[in-house]
């Protein structure tokens, strides 16, 4: 039996986080995104847009609306936060093909967020290159301020860097309550950020594929949940 | 075989009583027949000839008979006797008769089955079985060259039909037979089989369909299944033969020495006395009504099993290893008893049975019929059973199911709306075979029962479904899976997409399962190293999230064992043994049954009347005379509602009788209209016979002063705007959705051990199903398929239809009373709080805030 209206906890919600990566510090926000308040930049990664159609191409009619949710989503977050720049860690449309995809609606939509704004394409794996239909530069890597931004983390004990393409979700085990959410995971000297995506899936953090990243030490692991970002203990994380 | 059964071993036969009619009856067998039948001194049964009659004339055929009565060889005499007395036409390459059985095991079974007469009358008729077990090889054979008689499932009649050369395989059927039909007929894969059964009339327009049935209450219902509807709204009902029944099952509730409990479902208080009634019998099957009961129990009665007895564990989750090894044990008469679920409920009769023992009440009077009937399967002996309740409700429960066997009181087969995700599924299947024209596909399709009232816009939609997706935003249009083939034919538009269609087809999807494999621990190499894992059989699976909720070296029962949860690896859960006598987890759902609807009403009547509760054990009957005294005792008509406090919170109490699931759903509701009164509802419980919600404000007070109307709270307009506003949000309709996603073909099954060429896991890969309804309902409310899981949801999980028959019953009967304290009806439902688990609000985001307070709490530890 569970209340329908737990007391009042002492945790605050907060839609968003302040953390740190190599000492810079750095807002984490229960989109998905991160606010980089020094260079008033806005940071997403894998946004996998037009996964849907990609989909359909295949002969799996997924519905065609993951775009225009993501876009939205998008829009409210630079609604909160008005950066001058907006970085895109790769994996922003899903195929090679999704920029021709892409409705005119939706590339209206996107102009109208790049208006009076720098927007970077980083490129990932699954959309090396980023035609001319959509405004924006493209770069394989960023360098700002010391850190680094790409799209696959590299292994080893790299740090300043933030990065996107593992898709990291957590999952959390409490009073017989399973929970599995995406997450930003790090280690304090670098970062890898959830897919923001709508129709983008996740992997554990537990999994093996993010050892070479962390290897043994710690990792903080913050959640993200409809009302608001989520720190929550390593000891409480689950394997799928 | 004998006339009365389909059992493998032994080959018994209780002669028919010496009756002038049956004596003449088997002068109209063809001569082999009634050869076989004088040797064996046996006579055909009435229902058995009837049936033949009935044939004669092709007459499809409903088989009403009690288990036991030789129904499957009722069904299979016109077939046999026409194979018989025909010569097979050289070159022959059609089946002539196809057998269709919800397990796949019925039908290797019934094949067995069938060989032995054919062999002993030297009939050179063919038999074949075509299951999922059947090897690629053979079924390419049989496709070649098909045998007369092919048994089967829904499923593989869906594939066979898939393909272009249906109809040459299938051309020259003469007779269906359906077994088991009141099992599959209300359900989706009976939607399936309906749709196939329509295709195949075009196909083979000749054919008649016999239905074999266990005993139903409104017959019309499965009359109508086996038979073309007509489109002008008449309703077409097939024939029906009813068998006499055998002598009346002779049913009784045990007498326990201890008293019985209040609440909960252990039903330890009975174990000595069930023990000792296994040890007076040759074989007992025990059946309990869900898988943790069965593990439970099966612990327990070992516990106390000082003889060892042979006592054996039969579920769904087991290994079919472990299975088949239980049953062959049952035949082979070397057990004493098996504690069994549903798995047994069905077809295959294994040994000799002479007492069923029914713990927990039944749930309904059809299902007790149907288990009782695996006792003694002479027709002219009472099969035996005893019930043992687990509390006291039960008590009234189980009287009453006793009460409507000994009336033939059956529950009745629900009629059942098509689903429309089976009939997605069923024209992307159709489209497989070839290109097909729309109107015509529409007319087969209405000629189904369960789809005689489908519109022709909903169909549209379907077809649009199938194509492109379905969606409000047409952009699929260029991607379309059905294309046009001239003539206002469709074609599919890649032969790839059928391969898609027979990896996903069938309606049974699932809850992902996890394999548990039994692991041993050698000795420590080194110390300080952890001590390495060796692989050992696997026990059987278990549903994905009670794995979830597992840590490692927590102890769970399963498969008759306690066991350590070592970890996962890859897909499956590693177990070891433990000494651990009490498991820490201590159950995991498994299927459970609401109460029915024809139960319920008699529970309700037995209340009400003072001359039933002498018939009741004394605690009960005492237990109800006080709940008279201190609140009262509603009439039959009449539903009861107490308030009064408890502790500091404030209880409301209502005794509706409509099983859980409706009363889940009236909890979720009242306490979103007592949140809006402002009574402050903390929470709530349910059980199949009374829901119980608590709050910080008094209810008592707030209904004297008028701010709180207790007839206002049971509204019926409670399952409008309330009803969608919570069932949206619920977990309940994400899973109902899931199922439709992948039933119409939207995702795909997950195939185990499929993972992508980076190494990303399937999970990553595939969209989750919640992503999908989450999209869908924000952008495209009007979807097929969120129709499609809302009827679904309303009908099966939820049970809003008899949510709503209660309202509208109790409206203007409500039967008000304020206590001073807790009422001796209410008890047993205030016990379960604590037991269960209710899924409402936002419990996921408590979850993550107690999570991050913990991290909270830590840090000012270490601060």
């Amino acid at each position: 039996m569970l209340e329908l209206k737990p007391e009042r906890l002492r945790f605050l919600d907060a839609a968003s986080q302040e953390l740190s990566i190599c000492g810079k510090p750095i807002i984490a926000d229960s989109s998905g995104a991160m606010f980089w308040p020094a260079e008033r930049a806005l940071l997403v990664a894998d946004l996998h847009l037009e996964k849907g159609s990609a989909h359909a191409v295949r002969g799996t009619m997924m519905p065609p609306y993951d775009t225009r949710q993501t876009l939205m989503r998008l829009a409210e977050t630079i609604d909160r936060y008005d950066p001058d720049r907006i970085i895109a860690l790769g994996d922003s449309f899903h195929d090679v093909g999704g920029v021709d995809r892409l409705s005119e609606d939706d590339i209206e939509i996107l102009r109208m967020m790049q208006e009076d704004r720098e927007w970077i394409w980083i490129t990932g794996n699954h959309d090396p290159e980023i035609g001319e239909r959509i405004g924006g530069r493209v770069c394989a890597e960023l360098r700002i301020a010391g850190l680094t931004l790409r799209h696959q983390p590299l292994p080893g004990g790299v740090t300043h860097e933030i990065a996107g393409h593992m898709h990291p979700a957590a999952r959390l085990s409490m009073y017989g309550y399973s929970i599995r959410r995406p997450c930003f995971v790090g280690n304090g000297r670098r970062i890898v950020m959830p897919a923001f995506g709508a129709f983008a899936g996740g992997l554990n953090v537990l999994d093996d594929a993010f050892h070479p990243l962390f290897g043994d030490g710690g990792i903080a692991v913050w959640m993200l949940g409809q009302e608001g970002l989520y720190p929550v203990a390593s000891r409480l994380l689950r394997q799928d | 075989m004998r006339a009365g059964s389909k059992t493998a071993t032994p080959l018994r036969h209780a002669p028919s009583r010496p009756h002038a009619r049956t004596a003449e009856l088997a002068a109209c067998l063809p001569p082999p027949f009634r050869d076989w039948f004088v040797r064996r001194g046996w006579q055909p049964r009435p229902h058995q000839v009837a049936l033949l009659d009935k044939a004669a004339q092709r007459r499809s055929t409903l088989l009403i008979a009690p288990t036991g009565s030789g129904k499957t060889l009722a069904g299979f005499l016109p077939s046999l006797t026409a194979l018989a007395g025909r010569r097979r036409p050289r070159g022959e390459r059609a089946v002539h008769t196809l057998y269709i059985s919800p397990l796949k095991a019925l039908a290797a079974d019934v094949a067995r089955n069938l060989l032995i007469p054919l062999e002993e009358m030297g009939l050179p008729i063919t038999v074949e079985t075509r299951t999922g077990d059947t090897s690629v090889s053979l079924k390419q054979r049989q496709r070649r060259r098909p045998p007369e008689i092919l048994l089967t499932t829904p499923e593989q009649v869906a594939l066979l039909l898939s393909h272009a050369d249906a109809p040459r395989f299938l051309a020259g059927l003469e007779t269906v037979i359906l077994d088991e039909l009141h099992a599959l007929a209300p359900t989706k894969r009976g939607d399936l089989l309906a749709l196939d059964l329509a295709r195949l009339a075009g196909i083979a327009p000749r054919h008649m369909r016999i239905g074999l049935s266990a005993t139903v209450a409104r017959p019309s219902e499965l009359r109508a299944y086996l038979t073309p509807q007509a489109t002008d709204g008449v309703i077409e009902l097939a024939d029906l033969v009813t068998a006499e029944g055998g002598a009346a099952p002779d049913i009784g509730i045990l007498d326990a020495e201890q008293p019985l409990p209040w609440a909960g479902h252990t039903t330890r208080y009975a174990l000595p006395e069930i023990l000792a009634a296994i040890k007076a019998h040759r074989l007992s099957l025990v059946f309990v009504n869900t898988r943790s009961q069965a593990e439970l129990l099966f612990q327990e009665l070992w516990r106390i099993n000082d003889d060892a007895l042979p006592i054996a564990l039969h579920h769904g989750s087991l290994d079919a290893t472990r299975r088949r090894k239980v049953e062959a044990a049952m035949a082979a008469g070397t057990l004493k008893a098996v504690v069994a679920t549903s798995t047994l409920d069905l077809g295959v009769d294994w040994g000799d049975v002479d007492l069923v023992i029914h713990v927990g009440a039944p749930k309904g009077a059809s299902r007790l019929i149907q288990r009782v009937g695996r006792a003694n399967h002479r027709l002219d002996e009472p099969s035996r059973a005893v019930l043992v309740p687990s509390n006291r409700f039960e008590v009234l429960e189980c009287s009453a199911a006793i009460e409507a066997a000994a009336a033939g009181a059956q529950d009745a087969v629900q009629h059942r709306t098509g689903a429309l995700d089976v009939l997605a599924q069923h024209v992307w299947g159709t489209a497989c075979a070839g290109p097909f024209h729309p109107d015509a596909l529409f007319c087969e399709v209405r000629a189904a029962a369960p789809y005689a009232g489908l519109t022709r816009s909903q169909f549209d939609r379907i077809l649009d479904f199938v194509s492109t997706g379905g969606y409000a935003l047409r952009v699929y249009e260029r991607y379309a899976r059905l294309k046009p083939a001239g003539d206002g034919l469709l074609r599919l538009a890649h032969p790839r997409l059928a391969q898609q269609y027979r990896m996903n087809v069938g309606t049974i999807v699932e809850a992902p399962m996890i394999k548990i494999r039994l692991v041993g621990r050698r000795p420590r190499h080194k110390p300080g190293t952890p001590r390495p894992l060796f692989g050992g059989r696997v026990l059987g699976e278990l549903e994905e999230y009670f794995i979830e909720q597992l840590s490692v070296g927590d102890t769970f029962a399963f498969a008759g064992e306690v066991l350590r949860f070592e970890g996962l690896q890859e897909t499956e859960a590693l177990v070891s043994r433990t000494h651990d006598s009490a498991p820490k987890i201590p159950a995991y759902g498994g299927g459970k049954f609401p109460l029915s609807t024809h139960l319920a009403e008699r529970v309700r009547r037995m209340l009400a009347s003072r001359e039933h509760w002498r018939a009741l054990p004394d605690p009960v009957s005492e237990w109800l005379g006080q709940q008279a005294e201190r609140s009262t005792i509603p009439d039959a008509g009449e539903v009861l509602v107490e308030t009064f406090p408890r502790g500091n919170r404030h209880f409301l109490v209502v005794y509706p009788f409509e099983g859980r699931l409706a009363h889940q759903t009236l909890g979720m509701l009242l306490t979103r209209r007592l949140d809006r009164i402002g009574a402050k509802p903390l929470g709530f419980v349910a059980n199949d016979y009374a829901l119980a919600a608590w709050t910080i404000e008094d209810m008592t007070a707030l209904s004297a002063s008028g701010r709180l109307d207790i007839a206002g709270l049971f509204d019926e307009d409670m399952l409008g705007d309330d009803l969608e506003a919570w069932l949206a949000e619920s977990s309940l309709m994400k899973r109902t959705f899931r199922i439709c996603a992948v039933i119409a073909g939207l995702i795909e099954r997950r195939h185990p051990g499929k993972t992508a060429r980076d190494g990303k896991t399937g999970r990553q890969i595939t969209v989750s199903s919640d992503l999908i309804y989450d999209v869908l309902r924000r952008h495209d409310p009007h979807h097929i398929l969120l129709e499609a899981a809302w009827a679904d949801a309303a009908t099966g999980l939820l049970d809003i239809a008899r949510l709503g028959d209660f309202l509208r019953r109790i409206k203007g009967h409500i039967r008000y009373k304020s206590l001073d304290r807790v009422s001796p009806l209410a008890v047993p439902v205030l016990l379960e709080i604590g037991r269960e688990l209710v899924y409402g609000g936002n419990v996921a985001e408590g979850i993550l805030r107690e999570a991050a307070d913990d991290l909270v709490r830590e840090a000012m530890q270490r601060g």
